[in-house]
């Protein structure tokens, strides 16, 4: 059985599975529940200045996809809207019940040292693990100057991060928004202030959708919509980027991350830590599914592990990091060719028209709905696989190289003749 | 009538139930759902199995896209009697047995519940999505108002012809109205379908009028522009054959399976209708089946199907007998019966049949014989046709050897199915039109 204990700069957890700052997190009720479904750590809703915050209905949106709920979550929600007080108090009652789990505060208060240096020592002293700072919500806190407005200045985050550690013995972990244009100003930017570590990504900007009807954008509240921060499966993609990003980035050194968006299984985690997370978070999938899930992620991890046999997550962290290349650093000489089952095919032609209409020209349709590859026309873009409803029946199957190694730079480099 | 041949069996809550739908509407949500599940093919097997040729992945996708409208104007701008097919076609053979779903094992998508789903919403709101073209001084003749009269009909009067339907019976829908399991046309669908085609304008109904002579034949001919023939089977395939009279055949309780189901299909209260304690129906095919199975739902106590050959030579689809047999109906494979036995109480009835099954002689007691051994087409317009195997010789497009005169549906050859007759006749539409409206014609 592998061994999932998990430290994130410091922050130590019996694995790698943390609840997010967000409604899971919300208070000392659903915190219970979730450490005793055996969650590693959470980070507590976000914390703000009395009086606190006032929150609209309804607060989320959601994308199905094909019959498939929440394929994407949007929430137009604000930090912890319950007083200070009564936070820190739940706060302390929990980790005091709950010595061996993370309980990290996620803080966010206006951009001024006094509002950064009087809620510090206040949080502090419940005990917890450590702090998360939030320059990452997209809506509602950024028009107040905090939240994204602060996250998307690199100058701004390195200077609140600063007035963090100036305060603080603890870990401080900086949660990132993804809605800038290069996470690296970021990311250095934090590690520059002092960060111990950070983490990513904060929900993404968005609307969800429009009620055609009402002509308002979704979520409704009295007929009218606003932006929102998207989250869950469908935001896996620019999460994993940016945490490689930064993962690779020399002049993070090595920070450490605490990754999140779109973690469902254990399988999301594992790309998440070979990309270089020491930990991750989850909201979205515990929003839909309950605390449980995270019974079989354990499971999953370590089965997975034990048939690798990796035996710590040290063994895991980053290993795919060193593949993920720059396209220039790619070689030109490798290529694959579409090959077709014929024994699992079922006929449904998806292959040739997305070949014929919006590629190479490469599937021939044979008499008795035959499909196959024209190789010499094939370019290996890996299309038609994607589009085949059955499992392994297209395949893309590596050539005979024909020619040595040569990535674009190499071969920018290469005298001209 | 015998004593055992009674109507009101059951009470009628439970008549109710036994002639209602016999399979459920899909909720919008299921219908989301199963269309998700189209793969929506390119080159769709599925549409080259429908005879009418609907664009089976183009309508699920505006299922799936909440566009039922568009769904069902897909649908019915190939099948103009959609509704009807989504209900009585044996899809199991057709769209769904293409389904390439079915080759990749995870069950063929619901296209005929699908198909229900989007004319469902066009015909419940009265919506006609297809207008009529300017009247073009041409006139048309239709022998019949089953699926194939009907389906020319519209397409033509689409075209802006004008067309008469000269129909034998009272009400038009021909097998659609006297033929199909009323469970699968439940209600009073076939006579709201008829009228929300007939809502296109362009078209007369005379009733009572039938054309069975030669002679009438050539006079449509000289009044119209074109005649169109969907007449339909006229002739019912007896158990006597030529000189080998089969004994007990003309019995009190012995009659043709089409006749007890068209009695049924035109009673308002099947509570109205008789039938026997123990019925016997003679046959394989699909009347066979709908005859057992609606003397069953009628209150039938035992009913018993013989049929001469194995369960895989049955014309009936599997899909229809494994309903039967899970419906109490017992069926009898290599079952050849060879005479009826008179009551002794009531000499001019039926009291047994008597039957070699498998070889070995029994004896199965019955008040009711249904017989369902084929139908034919009885030639009621003389050999002034050209036949081909005994139906009205047609080309491709449905013309026959007379100019100016074609034919479609049962009346003519290929399966006898709703589908293959809305497809004869649109297919006829398109080739009067083009026919008539060529230079010079
Ligand atoms: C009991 C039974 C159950 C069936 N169940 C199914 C099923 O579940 N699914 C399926 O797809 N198919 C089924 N069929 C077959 C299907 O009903 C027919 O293939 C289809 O109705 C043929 O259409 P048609 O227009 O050619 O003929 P018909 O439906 O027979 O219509 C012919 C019309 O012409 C009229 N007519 C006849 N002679 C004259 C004349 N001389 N002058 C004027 N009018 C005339 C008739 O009164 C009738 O209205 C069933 C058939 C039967 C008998
Ligand atoms: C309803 C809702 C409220 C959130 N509130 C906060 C918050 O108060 N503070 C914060 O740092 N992140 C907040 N988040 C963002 C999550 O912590 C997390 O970064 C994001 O949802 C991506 O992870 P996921 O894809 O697993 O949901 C919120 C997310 C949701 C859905
Ligand atoms: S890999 Fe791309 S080019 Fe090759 S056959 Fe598939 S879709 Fe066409």
């Amino acid at each position: 059985m592998a061994d999932l204990r998990c430290n994130v700069a410091g922050i130590r957890s019996p694995n790698p599975f943390w609840l997010a700052s967000a409604p899971p997190t919300d208070k000392e009720y659903n915190v219970r529940r979730a450490l005793a479904a055996g969650w590693g750590g959470v980070v507590w809703k976000t914390l703000g200045e009395d009086p606190p915050v006032v929150n609209v209905s309804s607060r989320y949106g959601a994308v199905s996809y094909h019959g498939k709920r929440v394929a994407g979550l949007n929430n137009i929600e604000l930090i912890s809207d319950r007083p200070l007080a009564v936070n820190l108090a739940e706060l302390k009652s929990v980790k005091r019940d709950y010595p061996d789990r993370a309980i990290v505060a996620s803080l966010m208060v206006p951009c001024t040292e006094d509002s950064w240096r009087a809620i510090v020592p206040l949080v502090e002293e419940t005990g917890v693990d450590g702090f998360e700072l939030n320059f990452g919500c997209p809506h509602g806190m950024s028009e107040r100057n905090m939240g994204a407005a602060v996250g998307q200045v690199p100058e701004y985050v390195e200077m609140v991060t600063r007035w963090v550690k100036a305060s603080t013995n603890l870990p401080v972990i900086v949660k990132l928004t993804p809605n800038v244009t290069d996470i690296r100003a970021s990311g250095r930017a934090a590690k520059r202030g002092g960060a111990d570590a950070v983490s990513l990504i904060n929900t993404v900007q968005s609307i969800v959708g429009v009620d055609l009807d009402a002509m308002s954008p979704l979520p409704m509240v009295d007929g009218q919509g606003t932006h929102g921060g998207y989250c869950g499966p469908a935001v896996k993609p620019i999460a994993l980027r940016m945490l490689a990003e930064l993962g690779r980035d020399a002049e993070m050194g090595g920070l450490p991350m605490s990754g999140m968006g779109g973690i469902e299984t254990w399988r999301e985690a594992a790309e998440f830590i070979a990309l270089g997370a020491s930990g991750v978070q989850v909201c979205t999938a515990a929003m839909h599914h309950g605390f449980r899930i995270v019974e079989d992620m354990i499971g999953g991890l370590s089965n997975w592990m034990d048939s690798k046999g990796y035996a710590t997550l040290d063994d895991v962290r980053g290993r795919a990091l060193r593949n993920f290349v720059h396209w220039g650093d790619l070689n030109l000489a490798f290529e694959t060719k579409a090959h077709i089952d014929h024994d699992a095919c079922i006929g449904c032609g998806k292959c040739h028209v997305a070949c014929e209409d919006t590629a190479h020209q490469a599937i021939a349709i044979e008499p008795g709905r035959r499909y196959t590859v024209i190789e010499e026309e094939c370019v290996g873009c890996n299309l038609c696989s994607h589009v085949c409803p059955v499992d392994d029946c297209i395949t893309m199957v590596p050539q005979e190289a024909t020619a040595t190694r040569q990535s674009w730079a190499e071969r920018m480099r290469e005298p001209a003749e | 009538m015998h004593a055992r041949i009674e109507a009101g069996r059951l009470d009628a809550a439970t008549l109710a139930r036994n002639f209602a739908d016999a399979h459920a509407p899909l909720t919008p949500a299921r219908a989301a759902v199963e269309a998700d599940r189209c793969y929506y093919c390119y080159d769709a097997p599925c549409i080259e199995a429908c005879p009418t040729g609907i664009d089976i992945p183009g309508f699920i996708r505006r299922i799936a896209a909440h566009d039922l409208k568009g769904a069902g104007e897909t649908i019915l701008s190939a099948n103009i009697l959609g509704g009807s097919c989504a209900r009585v076609c044996p899809t199991e053979i057709l769209c769904e047995g293409a389904c390439v779903r079915t080759l990749a094992g995870d069950g063929a998508v619901e296209i005929g519940a699908l198909q229900r789903h989007a004319t469902d919403h066009v015909m419940e709101r009265g919506l006609q999505p297809f207008s009529r073209a300017p009247f073009t001084g041409r006139r048309i003749a239709i022998v019949g108002a089953g699926p194939a009269g009907l389906a020319c009909a519209h397409a033509l009067a689409m075209r802006g012809h004008g067309v008469t339907i000269f129909e034998a019976r009272p009400r038009p829908g021909g097998l659609n109205e006297y033929g199909v399991a009323a469970y699968k046309l439940a209600g009073d669908f076939a006579q709201e379908e008829i009228a929300w085609l007939l809502g296109i304008g362009g078209i007369e109904l005379a009733y009572d009028h039938p054309i069975a002579s030669p002679a009438a034949l050539s006079t449509l001919r000289a009044t119209h522009d074109a005649v169109f023939l969907a007449l339909g089977h006229g002739g019912v395939r007896a158990l006597s054959a030529g000189a080998n009279e089969f004994p007990g055949e003309s019995l009190g309780g012995v009659e043709d399976a089409v006749a007890f189901i068209a009695r049924l299909r035109s009673a308002a209260d099947k509570a109205s209708v008789p039938v026997g304690d123990r019925v016997v129906v003679i046959g394989g095919g699909n009347t066979a089946i709908d005859a057992a199975m609606q003397a069953s739902r009628l209150g039938a106590r035992e009913v018993t199907m013989l049929y001469r050959r194995g369960p895989g030579d049955m014309s009936a689809t599997a899909f229809e007998r494994e309903w039967a047999q899970t419906s109490g109906i017992q069926i009898l494979f290599d079952a050849v019966p060879h005479s009826f036995d008179a009551d002794d109480d009531e000499p001019g009835h039926v009291a047994a049949v008597n039957v070699f099954v498998r070889g070995e002689p029994r004896v199965i007691a019955a008040d009711m014989v249904l017989k369902a051994i084929g139908q034919f087409y009885d030639a009621p317009l003389g050999d002034t046709l050209a036949l081909e195997s005994g139906r009205i010789a047609v080309d491709p497009e449905g013309r026959t050897s007379l100019q100016g005169v074609y034919a479609g549906g049962d009346c003519t050859k290929g399966a006898d199915l709703t589908v293959v007759a809305v497809a004869d006749g649109k297919r006829a539409a398109i080739a009067i039109h083009t026919d008539l409206m060529q230079p010079g014609s």
